[in-house]
């Protein structure tokens, strides 16, 4: 038991010195970074924002952003200026170009497809129902 | 009959979409951001030559020969790995290798050289790894080839084998003759 909490406690004060916080000289400054910083990607562990992320180089990254703010740089050019070393994926909402229409507007055709499949599928049913009562050999499922 | 078995090629056609998006990025390092740097000049630097804080080293200092910028550390595992193909490249002459020492210690760095042989032409230490933001650097190891007027032609994230320099880097060499 002992043991475990030891174990625990190890844990707990790693992850808090991963953490070192940040001195943020006012509240605006505070909430600017954390809106920025969950807007960009980690480039290291794909699946988190740079505000998430534990690793070193989101660490560098988001002091590199606070230095930027702090230069009186506009969220839109601290973007540019991660793009133009990272690539786009740091963004987590891609710019709509023609190469990432199919990523804005894929899902939304999907289901306007499945729209238009219900909507047959419902008419076919409504029109047929009445007149056609369903006959023994048509009853397949 | 046919509408029995709607739902079954309906199916179909999504696992056929899902396949060859599996198959799509097989074999790929999907972890591997693609480097905006390509076919634009390597960014400004000026670092120390590692071991020798007063010596600076900056971009302009490597024109004239393509290089290899090999980012490596000595916390690095996966730089030990790619420790033997490096050793191999820089032995055959093909292209000049400078070391970039990434967020590491002088005295480990040095330690790690002295243990498994330094085949670098040149390591520049970048200890803080601020530089290496303007490079795209976001691990170890990482290896640019810079050409002759210093533009970046090609970039491998994550350790080199044999089969990557034979398939990747030498046709990249190639094309810069």
């Amino acid at each position: 038991m002992k043991r475990w909490l030891v174990l625990l406690l190890l844990l707990v004060s790693a992850a808090a010195a991963a953490l070192e916080p940040i001195k943020f000289t006012d509240d605006a400054e505070e909430t600017r970074f954390r809106e920025l910083s969950a807007e960009l990607r980690c480039v290291m562990c794909q699946n988190q924002s740079l505000a998430d992320s534990n690793a070193q180089i989101a660490h560098d990254l988001r002091m590199q952003v606070l230095a930027l703010m702090r230069e009186g740089k506009t969220n839109r050019e601290i973007k540019e200026y991660l793009v133009a070393r990272y690539s786009e994926f740091v963004l987590y909402s891609p710019p709509v170009r023609p190469s990432t229409w199919l990523l804005w507007f894929g899902p939304g055709l999907i289901l306007l497809g499945g729209a238009v499949v219900l909507a047959v599928v419902v008419r076919r049913r409504a029109d047929g129902a009445p007149a056609t009562p369903p006959s023994e050999d048509s009853q397949e499922w | 009959m046919i509408k029995r078995l709607l739902p079954l090629f309906a199916f179909m056609a999504l696992a056929v979409l899902l396949a060859a998006g599996v198959m799509r990025n097989s074999g790929k390092d999907t972890s591997a951001i693609p480097s905006p740097l390509i076919g634009k000049p390597a960014p400004a630097f000026s670092l120390p030559v590692l071991g020798d804080p007063t010596r600076l080293v900056s971009g302009a200092d490597l024109l004239g020969r393509p290089y290899l910028l090999n980012v490596w550390g000595s916390w690095c595992p996966a730089c030990r790995d790619e420790h033997p193909v490096i050793t191999e490249l820089a032995a055959s002459g093909s292209v000049r290798v400078i070391g970039y020492d990434y967020k590491d210690t002088t005295e480990d760095a040095q330690r790690w050289l002295e243990q498994f042989g330094n085949p670098y032409d040149l390591v520049i230490a970048d200890e803080a790894g601020l530089a290496a933001l303007d490079w795209g650097i976001y691990g170890a190891p990482e290896s640019f080839l810079v050409d002759a007027s210093g533009i970046v032609r090609w970039k491998f994230v994550g350790p080199m084998t044999s089969e990557v320099v034979r398939d990747q880097l030498l046709p990249e060499l190639e094309k810069l003759k």
